[in-house]
């Protein structure tokens, strides 16, 4: 994360946004900005409120109390919670974690609870009910209860499946051990045993089991190192440090087992770098603060042992407060489809209405005169119609699918499989495959219109190279003579002759190698010797190996870099930095760090070498490299091309200088540099102008140019998203330039694109701003909304803006605003009136304006967002989503993305990287970012193509099935007959119709995956709701309404009088519904085939085994054995048989089926031949384009005309360790006493004031 | 590198990423069906395939449709409404309650004679057999000569269920309006005499209902004695073991109750009634000539404005007279013949823009 130190920062009133800061703290959230400015109190209220809570803040804010070794101190009564009436809790949570849901006991009643929350199955439960009311029951209790078991039962196996999992992965981390103090011993115990209070032991490369207080290590100081990546995806060490007091006293067991400091703190929070509290100990007080903390989910590193007192555990952990809350997705064609459940609910309500007044009329005309109708009760026709409305409510309740969510779920898990499984989002390198962790929104991926990529890490790898350079107006690392070597391979650099070569570097230009060899050029040698001292680098030696720890890639990389070519960074201590220069060793005595920061833009290291000479090392951005040059420096201008030039190809650069410094003048500026390094107040300004005063008259050297990696195939997915008509937004924490530099080598950015910054659409929008309020002022809002671009149409361009211009347009100065607030109460009604008049216009205004930005921010092809917070990523996503209504996708790979994952609507992380933050918290994960061409292109499209066609299939099957029973209603005087059998009502929905489509849903393919990825443009479909719609919809409707005419009236006309083959009369009801279902299950199954693109053997055995299986249990129900085993359940014995036997009938539903499926046919056909969609011509031209499938890829064109872009500077965003160096913690010593660290001058005054 | 990747290369190859092997792979398999790459059959609808299917149905149905409407047309069947509601008709006088029993004639001709076996069925109008609240008042189990269903009929019967606190067997508002006229048919040879035509009164009734669904309760030998403790339904004269007087057509497994139980599906329907079967001599099974219809009515239609019918009927392969199908298929034969016509000529017209037409993504 970027925020660091300079987060501190707050806007000065009418001062431009400041491009290098990132804008506010995101400590601060969102209420306690609000809290800031209390709405209405009068004057002395306040004061008295305020001066009060100062005084108990302290008390307030640490009730958290912690006693060390004594476990009965956290069992006291009042510490105890009332949870249920009596049973009492202990507010200290045991370390055991628990994110299951279900134990043996409470699965079914807890499961079957949630399940019966869901709408669908609620309703269900209804219908069961009202089945059970005998007056109103029109169907067997079994046509609702079978399927509903099934969906339940199935819903719960899942669930069940789930719950296990997280079972054992509970187990598993409860199980890890550690050692914890007990009885005066260290003992293993598992990590569910460590309880609060507990003081516990751990080594290198252990996970820490709960929030610890650091109490001593074996490190010099009671330094620990921690890595923090499963917190927050930051992969350099932190390093935490010990109270002084602890460090000295509680390093061996038996003080430790004595240890009995109690502390008082505040209570679990899930604020990962506050912490505040105080120790108690020995009659003394200290201040604990984040740096002594050490958290849950991090890892201690090189730190051979610490020891820590347990203050938070299990779910009071930061790591566990922060986890849970994932809000639940879902996806647009979930609502839409929630909608259309709707709608069809209140048409099922109608047509029962309408039935129902029939009924009524009916009776009143003819029921009351058939004498062989009587049952006995003298109830009113009004009053039957009554019952007959609920009864028709039960007969036609499969309008709305009972089995549509479950099977809608189980297409989505499959889709997810599918994506787990795919070879080709695999990556090798890492074994990470990728990862559906979400299995509900997998159709939203063919409908993405925004894609929000973070910088580092996702399109780059984060990882610097050396690249080349410019030493002496000369540059260096394109390979040489390329004639010559122009078909043989060019040969890497061998870097044999230095034996602290790391191997690692891959170089191209063997002249460099010659002129460090040779010496010819002093500043060759210089140069590199430069930035094997100027830096911050920590350094380790593993098995003899050098291993560099680095604040930055950057540094590292130039670091690494210097060492390969021969000056190789071998130690350093406090005041000392050894160098092996070409193989011999030199230690150089280091006078001071000046340190970088993002206003400096620069470093530099005074050191007196061996000689005696004092010099001074400078390496920084150019542009504030070149203020500070010796006007007479002859390389300036050469440097300078080199520098165009590297940028041009998108690297990044550092220009490194130095200067010789005088005794007599070094001698005058310590003096001020050490005043200013004790300064009391604003210490940092009183050094930044003392370095000042020295880093000047520099004599420059020349350029580094460190290439930032892009991940593979970036530029390429983002040209064929690009086509697929998907618009991609970058947002970073990055600096301006880096991140602009990234827009052109990944090809978002082009040489022919006007890129405009902050100020240029401020005063666009300022301009918009004013338009609209002449045209309607306030009121703008009841003017429809003319949309207007903002630029000429047809122009490339893209927009660069930072955090800081993001908060100046879209309004968001919180600290401003509640600042104006505080100044002065509203005393009267009229005033308090005007505030909220003023408050309410200000918010329209603010809405108004964070319209036209996102407008104005999509005519853009391309939008890179630079220096932003976790939360402005966030808020970026969130307004798009709000005033665009897009569908959209962010995907990163750090803890900074975690807000903007979770806030759109599909969250994707890199996996593979240290850090899981990210990928915890997303949707999906896989390894690479160019896997998301496949995940939206293939994967996305199909899974959006085959829910539509599954839902549309779905609501025209019901429909088909159902409606038969509304025609039938006119021929058996609206009594609410059924025209099936009731076991078939049953099994319709469940065994004979939801195989195929099923499958269908799972497998269906229009193109094969390589032609959609070959052709992105057929992704535009589901952006554009194409598929499955309301029109799509009523049409499915449609088409099932007159399915069911055709299907209950082809037989009406047939049965009208007829007779059988035999003389006996088959007109009678039990083949009539035998002959309909037939009917209607060769209609749909066939209906299927029509929609089934991709004919596996698995959808033709499905489609074929759902008749046959139909008929396979017709027959079986109907035979003569059931019936005598169950004489009322089965009562349509030997009806199949009887009926099936008459060649009558099978014409009958010969000519049925061909009546619903002809039109479709002809009706495909001339849309295909008349109006042919994209995919169909792809499909019909399927053969030729398969044939052409060599063909070549284009090669990637990086655009590099002349032109003045001018570059990013290579440099670490944080801090580096500069301070922790000259304070001398950190460096490795054979265990000195601490008095020769405290002895130190300069570093000792500035440790004391520090700490 | 990914569009030009081809997941089979990599598997020969072999893993790249994992010499040793030894550890956890969580490589996916590389499976046609978890690759999704299974091998199938993409049909498209393209005029080679549907315009034969037209053309061919066409060619089908038509026939079939003639055929279907050749076969009805041949069939003989006269149809005699006695409900009587006509003033003219001799069976008028039984409309008024108080006639009962009542007797009546109808006289009628057949203008050609009936050959085979001739099926007598009578024919009810506006009578709803399919209401729901008639088809479920039943006891599946007692006529499935359950003992203890017999005694204890299902409630679905209420209300006729229980009479005189006995059960009512059968039970049930089928059973209890069952149609209960009789009808006998003369053959006029000559002005003064006239023969009777012998009417099967079995072999009506589907196999299985008569063997399988419905069956006497156990118990001895008479018939009464199995019913003992039930009682008539409240509409019938007699009750169910005194239908026929053979054994093997009374109580439950008679067949003209059998033939009422099996509901119809619509309000207008016919039921088998008798059989007159062919002799074996040359003679036409009813010769064509003058004949009359004795009935018994019993059964009132007049209060819900139903019909009664009489109707001879011949069969053929393909059961009774019935236009419907045969113009039905004739109709749709041709329409999807023109269908096939009309869209060979919209291909024709639209074939030469969609060959040229390149993909334009």
């Amino acid at each position: 994360m970027s925020t660091g130190r300079d987060s501190e920062t707050t806007f000065e009133e009418d001062s431009q946004p400041n491009d290098e800061v990132v804008p506010y703290s995101d400590d601060e959230t969102e209420d306690e900005l609000e809290d800031q400015g209390p709405a209405v109190e009068p004057e002395q209220n306040r004061v008295n409120r305020e001066t009060e809570e100062k005084r108990e803040t302290f008390k307030k804010d640490c009730t958290w109390q912690v006693k060390a070794n004594d476990r009965s101190f956290h069992e006291q009564p009042q510490f105890m919670n009332t949870k249920f009436f009596c049973i009492k809790e202990s507010k200290y949570s045991s370390n055991a974690i628990k994110t299951y849901k279900y134990n043996a006991f409470t699965f079914l009643p807890m499961n079957l609870f949630e399940q019966f929350k869901r709408a669908a199955n609620f309703y269900f439960l209804v219908l069961l009910i009202l089945q059970a009311i005998p007056q109103i029951t029109t169907l067997a209790w079994y046509t609702t209860l079978v399927p509903l078991l099934m969906v339940l039962g199935i819903t719960a196996i899942k669930d069940l499946v789930d719950d296990v999992a997280r079972h054992k992965m509970d187990k598993e981390i409860n199980n890890r051990t550690c050692e914890v103090i007990k009885d005066g011993r260290f003992k293993t115990a598992k990590w569910k045993e460590v309880q609060v209070g507990d003081v516990i032991r751990l080594k290198k490369n252990d996970f820490i089991p709960a929030d610890i207080l650091l109490l001593s290590s074996s490190e010099p100081n009671s330094l620990c190192y921690v890595e923090t990546a499963e917190l927050d995806g930051e992969t350099n060490l932190k390093f935490r440090m010990a109270l002084e007091s602890t460090h000295e006293h509680l390093q061996r067991e038996h003080s430790l087992a004595a240890f009995d400091g109690f502390i008082e703190c505040e209570e679990p929070n899930n604020r990962l770098d506050k912490f505040t509290g105080t120790l108690f100990w020995r009659n003394m007080s200290f201040p604990l603060d984040a740096d002594k903390i050490l958290l849950r989910g991090c890892v201690i590193r090189n730190t051979d042992f610490c020891h820590g007192l347990v203050i938070f555990a299990g779910a009071d952990t930061k790591i566990m407060r922060n986890s849970g809350k994932t809000r639940f997705k879902r996806t647009k064609i979930d609502y839409l489809m929630n909608y259309m459940v709707y709608t069809i609910f209140v048409v099922l309500i109608l047509l029962s209405a309408g039935l129902a007044i029939g009924h009524a009329y009916w009776e009143a005309q003819v029921g009351n005169y058939s004498w062989y109708l009587y049952d006995g009760e003298d109830a009113t026709p009004s009053y039957r119609g009554f019952l007959n409305f609920w009864g028709y409510i039960i007969v036609l309740n499969t309008m709305v699918p009972i089995s549509l969510y479950v099977s809608v779920e189980v297409i989505r898990l499959g889709q997810s499989y599918f994506i787990n499984w795919d070879l080709q989002m695999y990556y090798p390198e890492k074994d990470t495959p990728a990862k559906a962790r979400t299995t509900t929104l997998n159709e939203q991926l063919g409908q993405i219109h925004y894609i929000f990529s973070d910088k580092t890490g996702t399109l780059t790898q984060n990882i610097m190279t050396f690249k080349k350079c410019c030493i002496n107006g000369q540059i260096y690392g394109d390979p040489r003579d390329v004639s010559l070597h122009s078909h043989s391979k060019i040969e890497q650099v061998d870097f044999s002759w230095n034996t602290y070569a790391d191997g690692k570097l891959a170089f191209y230009d063997h002249y460099l190698i010659e002129q460090i060899q040779t010496g010819k050029e002093s500043e060759v040698r210089q140069f590199f010797f430069l930035l094997a001292i100027c830096h911050t680098v920590m350094v380790e030696r593993i098995d003899g190996q050098l291993n560099y720890q680095a604040a930055s890639p950057d540094e590292g990389a130039l670091v690494s870099a210097a060492r390969n070519f021969g000056f190789a960074f071998l130690a350093r201590t406090q005041n000392t930095i050894t160098i092996s220069e070409m193989g011999t060793k030199r230690t150089y005595h280091v006078l001071a760090i000046l340190d970088f920061n993002s206003d400096r833009k620069r470093m530099s290291i005074i050191v007196r070498t061996p000689e005696g000479n004092i010099r001074l090392y400078c390496k920084g951005a150019d542009t504030v490299i070149y203020e500070r040059l010796h006007p007479m420096n002859p390389t300036k201008q050469e440097t300078q091309d080199a520098l165009d030039i590297f940028a041009n190809e998108t690297l990044r650069t550092l220009c490194l200088c130095y200067k010789e410094i005088e005794e007599k003048e070094f001698a005058e500026w310590n003096k001020k540099f050490v005043a200013a390094s004790v300064a009391p107040t604003n210490r940092d300004e009183a050094l930044d102008k003392v370095y000042e005063e020295i880093e000047k008259d520099l004599i420059l050297l020349g350029a580094t140019a460190i290439e930032d990696k892009l991940q593979d195939g970036v530029p390429e997915t983002i040209s064929k998203l690009a086509k697929a008509d998907i618009k991609i937004w970058v947002l970073t924490g990055d600096k301006k330039e880096t991140a602009e530099n990234i827009g052109f080598a990944c090809e978002l950015l082009t040489e022919e694109t006007t890129i405009c910054y902050g100020e240029d659409i401020s005063s666009l929008l300022h301009t918009r701003m004013e338009n609209q309020r002449n045209r309607g002022g306030v009121y703008a809002k009841l003017i429809p909304p003319v949309h207007e671009p903002f630029f000429t149409p047809g122009e490339n361009r893209a927009l660069i803006i930072t955090g800081s211009w993001l908060n100046e347009i879209l309004l968001e100065k919180k600290t401003k605003r509640s600042k104006i607030l505080k100044l002065k109460f509203p005393r009267t009604e009229e005033e308090r009136r005007m505030r909220s008049q003023s408050k309410r216009r200000l918010e329209i205004k603010k809405e108004q304006q964070q319209k036209n930005f996102v407008d104005l921010a999509c005519e853009c092809s391309a939008v890179i967002c630079c220096r932003v917070t976790p939360k402005q990523k966030a808020m970026v996503v969130d307004l798009v989503k709000r005033y665009k209504k897009a569908v959209t996708l962010a995907i990163g790979d750090g803890a900074n993305d975690v807000n903007m994952i979770k806030t759109a609507h599909i969250g994707v992380g890199i996996s593979g990287q240290e850090g899981m933050q990210a990928v915890m918290s997303s949707d999906y994960s896989f390894a690479q970012f160019r896997y998301l061409q496949r995940l939206l292109l293939v994967h996305g499209r199909w899974s959006y193509i085959r829910m539509c066609k599954f839902l549309r299939y779905f609501f025209y099957k019901n429909f088909a099935f159902t409606l038969v029973h509304f025609w039938y209603s006119f021929f058996n005087g609206y009594s609410a007959q059924t025209a099936y059998e009731d076991w078939f009502i049953t099994l319709y929905n469940v065994l004979y119709s939801s195989l195929p489509v099923l499958l269908m849903g799972l497998l269906d393919q229009d193109v094969s995956d390589k032609l959609s990825l070959r052709f992105p443009g057929l992704y535009v479909v589901g952006q554009r709701d194409l598929l499955f719609n309301y029109k799509r919809f009523f049409v499915s409707l449609l088409h099932g309404v007159l399915t069911s005419m055709v299907l209950f009236f082809i037989p009406l006309g047939a049965y009208l009088q007829t007779v059988g083959q035999d003389g006996e009369a088959p007109s009678d009801y039990q083949s009539f519904a035998v002959t309909i279902a037939s009917a209607l299950i060769i209609t749909v199954n066939f209906q299927i085939g029509l929609d089934t693109s991709y004919w596996t053997f698995v959808n033709a055995f499905s489609i074929f085994g759902s008749i046959a299986l139909y008929f396979g249990i017709m027959f079986d129900f109907h035979s003569a054995g059931i019936h005598v085993l169950f004489p009322s359940a089965f009562q349509f014995t030997g009806t199949a048989s009887n009926a099936l036997r008459q060649p009558y009938i099978w014409l009958t539903i010969i000519l049925t089926v061909a009546v619903c499926l002809l039109p479709v046919v002809a009706i495909r056909f001339l849309s295909m031949t008349i109006w042919p969609s994209e995919s169909d011509k792809i499909q019909k031209h399927r053969k030729r384009l398969k044939a052409e499938e060599q063909w070549k890829r284009r090669p990637s064109m990086f655009r590099r005309g002349a032109s003045s872009r001018r570059s990013a500077y290579a440099f670490s965003h944080q801090r580096g360790y500069a301070d922790l160096i000259s304070s001398g913690r950190s460096i490795r010593r054979k265990r000195s006493p601490l008095d020769a660290i405290i002895a130190d001058g300069t570093a000792e005054y500035r440790r004391t004031v520090e700490s | 590198m990914a569009m030009n990747y081809n997941a089979k290369d990599e598997v020969d190859g072999g893993p790249p990423g994992a010499p040793g092997g030894a550890a956890k792979n969580r490589r996916p398999d590389n499976t046609a069906f978890k690759q999704q790459r299974l091998p199938a059959w993409q049909p498209i609808l393209t005029a080679g395939t549907v315009l034969p299917t037209f053309f061919i149905i066409g060619l089908i149905f038509i026939p079939i449709g003639i055929g279907i409407f050749v076969t009805s047309n041949n069939i003989r069947e006269i149809e005699i409404d006695y409900t009587g509601t006509e003033p003219s008709s001799p069976c008028n006088k039984c409309l008024f309650p108080n006639a009962t029993p009542c007797f009546c004639t109808i006289n009628f001709t057949l203008e050609q004679s009936f050959e085979g076996n001739v099926f007598m069925y009578y024919g009810l109008s506006n009578f709803y057999q399919n209401h729901r609240r008639y088809v479920k008042s039943r006891d599946d189990s007692q006529l499935n000569g359950d003992a203890s269903a017999l005694l204890n009929p299902s409630k679905e019967c209420e209300p006729y269920r229980r009479n005189e606190d006995k059960p009512i067997a059968p039970c049930g508002a089928i059973a209890n309006s069952m149609f209960n006229d009789t009808l006998e048919l003369f053959l006029i040879s000559n002005e003064s005499q006239s023969t009777p035509i012998p009417l099967q009164r079995k072999g009506i009734a589907w196999w299985t209902d008569k063997n399988v669904k419905f069956r006497n309760p156990p118990g001895g030998k008479d018939l009464e004695e199995r019913f003992k403790g039930t009682t008539k339904p409240v509409n019938w004269v007699k009750p169910v073991y005194m239908l026929d007087s053979d054994p093997n057509n009374s109580g439950f497994i008679n067949e003209d109750f059998i033939v009422w139980m099996r509901t119809a599906a619509l309000p207008t329907f016919r039921k088998l009634y008798r059989l007159i079967e062919r002799r074996n001599d040359l003679h036409p099974t009813l010769p064509a000539g003058q004949y009359y219809l004795n009935i018994t009515y019993n059964y009132p239609v007049h209060s819900f404005d139903g019909r009664k019918r009489m109707i001879l009927s011949t069969i053929s392969w393909m059961g009774g007279k019935n236009p419907f199908l045969g113009i039905a298929y004739i109709t749709i034969g041709s329409i999807s013949f023109l269908l096939g016509v009309v869209l060979l000529v919209i291909n024709h017209k639209y074939r030469n823009s969609s060959n040229t037409a390149d993909i334009t993504i």
